[in-house]
């Protein structure tokens, strides 16, 4: 990975002055390499990563892994039905992969009622769904290669040679 | 009745270095830039394989010299990445880290008052493992002219009667110098008129930025000269292991091997399962190691610059060595007062040579943040004084 990249996967909110700095590139070099990475997509948003479980939040959301079956369409394979089910807001993350099912869809609502609502009433019904399995998240341990627990300090000398 | 130490050891500098030690280790809440250690934790893959090692029960000794299949690895490792043959079995030592490996180098191949080149700042057992043997440690000061390297002249001037071998350290703690290919070759050529053992220190091989490293036995006519010390500490983030490894001549290895089975008897098991793994699975974290490392060493050379701490930038190492002249403070006085006033930690020049005053070791192996802090405080404790 470009370390221009690398270093903004690692801390978002990192500046193109500092960047320029810890890559040896030009201010403007960087700048425009990151322009040039926005532009193409390559990156996506800027995002921090929360620990929900720390919030001090009444109203905690609850999050369900999906397991979709679909019967793949002529001519646009999965691509189209996976469109339909990743428009909907409720769904945080769509991706296909290979196995027993097709799609693995994450679904965020306010509590287990709406999640369930959603899916009984948006995604196990339309058309070409073939059916649905879906687990609860209990608990996120690690996120985007993030472990969440609160790291201990690490146990170096002060000083040593 | 106060029973005396031996002479030799009651001569070893301890010097204010160590007090100065004392006092950072006595103060909380330092930012510390004066750790010889990476600032990572070892990589997850070593550290499951160490605790499911001990889970099966491995707890014994080990064979002398260290476990076949590791130093298999490390012949191998050896054959990769620097095209050198060493035979696993008589040519390979696993030692207790590149301190225990130095150590018994000195003891086997040093008679009382054979005398041994350092080029300085060195890293600061080097002077004293020799003494301790009876060797005569003969200083060659470099300097940041000469991007503290040092030249074949240099030696050649001080080669003479008694000179046996030259102890090498590159890239270097403290100054992060390193040597080209070219270079290595000029120096091999000296080596070879001048008829001198090389102990070749590397531990820091795999942190070189600006160049590929080149392992001073692979240099043609050095092999069969050269005792190549390495290990994991550095490159993999395993200090507290202790493993690194002596390779080289037959005769040499076998010497030390004698000394070490006496006194060490053998490595950890567990670490050296650990070590194993490392080399087997750890090339990704070294990489991943080093570019975090090469960044912020861009960081911290520019930085002190800017700060009016003139620096050159080192090829390796996480070490800069910065001149504090400007300050026209001594270098024990400068960390006191730097300590002290602002909580930031570095080792005094001093501590690596005499002819290093005027020169302070910072490690950039801690966060990115944590750097940036401290450039501030020291800059604001410039702006006091």
């Amino acid at each position: 990975m470009d370390e221009i990249l690398e270093a903004l996967s690692n801390d978002a909110r990192i500046t193109p002055q500092e960047l320029s700095k810890l890559t040896g590139k030009s201010l403007a070099a960087v700048k425009s390499d990151i322009k040039k990475y926005e532009k193409k997509g390559v990156i996506v948003k800027y995002k921090a990563v929360i620990n929900n479980d720390l919030l001090d939040d009444s109203k905690p959301k609850v999050r369900a892994l999906i397991e979709v079956s679909i019967v793949p369409q002529k001519d646009v394979g999965f691509d189209r039905i996976a469109e339909r089910i990743y428009s909907f807001d409720e769904v945080i993350s769509c991706s296909l992969v290979s196995g027993t099912y097709d799609l693995l869809v994450i679904v965020e609502g306010d509590n287990i009622q709406t999640v369930s609502n959603f899916i009984a009433s948006k995604l196990s019904p339309m058309e070409h769904v073939r059916g649905t399995a879906t687990h609860f998240l209990l608990k996120k341990y690690k996120e985007d290669g993030q472990i969440l627990k609160k790291k201990r300090k690490m146990a170096r000398l002060n000083i040593s040679y | 009745m106060e029973f005396k130490i031996s002479k030799k050891v009651e001569e070893m500098q301890p010097s204010g270095i160590r007090a100065f030690f004392d006092l950072v280790l006595g103060m909380k809440d330092v930012i510390s830039l004066g750790v010889g250690e990476p600032d990572f934790v070892s990589p997850w893959n070593v550290r499951e394989k160490a605790i499911y090692s001990l889970e099966q029960g491995y707890t014994s000794y080990t064979s002398n010299k260290g476990m076949p299949e590791l130093r298999k690895q490390i012949s191998s490792f050896l054959k990769k990445r620097y095209s050198l043959s060493y035979g696993w079995d008589d040519e390979v030592l696993i030692t207790a880290g590149v301190s225990e490996g130095l150590d018994l180098v000195m003891r086997t191949i040093l008679n009382p008052g054979d005398k041994v080149l350092i080029p300085e700042p060195s890293y600061v057992s080097y002077g004293p493992v020799v003494s301790l043997t009876g060797g005569v440690p003969i200083f060659i000061e470099t300097s940041v002219k000469n991007d503290f390297k040092v030249t074949p002249k240099q030696i050649s001037d001080k080669c003479g009667k008694g000179v046996k071998a030259i102890l090498f350290n590159y890239p270097c703690n403290p100054t992060g110098a390193s040597y080209t290919k070219k270079e290595l070759k000029e120096i091999a050529s000296v080596v070879k008129k001048h008829n001198l053992l090389v102990i070749s220190d590397e531990v820091y091989d795999e942190l070189t930025y600006d160049f590929d490293h080149t392992a001073f036995p692979s240099l043609k006519d050095m092999k069969n000269r050269t005792i190549y010390l390495n290990g994991v500490s550095k490159s993999y983030a395993m200090t507290g292991f202790r493993i690194g490894w002596a390779v080289g001549p037959k005769k040499i290895i076998a010497g030390m091997t004698k000394i070490h089975q006496y006194t060490m008897l053998c490595t950890s098991i567990n670490s050296q399962i650990a070590a194993s793994e490392a080399l087997k699975n750890g090339f990704n974290s070294v990489q991943f190691m080093k570019r975090e490392y090469q960044r912020r060493r861009r960081y911290i050379v520019d930085a002190l610059n800017d700060i009016g701490l003139e620096c050159h930038c080192p090829q390796g190492t996480f070490y800069v060595f910065p001149s504090i002249k400007s300050t026209k403070q001594k270098s024990i006085d400068f960390a006191k007062n730097l300590l002290k006033s602002k909580k930031v930690a570095l080792v005094p020049g001093v501590a690596f040579g005499k002819s290093c005053e005027g020169h302070v070791r910072i490690s950039y192996a801690s966060s990115y943040e944590d750097l940036k802090e401290a450039i501030f405080r020291i800059q604001s404790y410039l702006k006091k004084i």
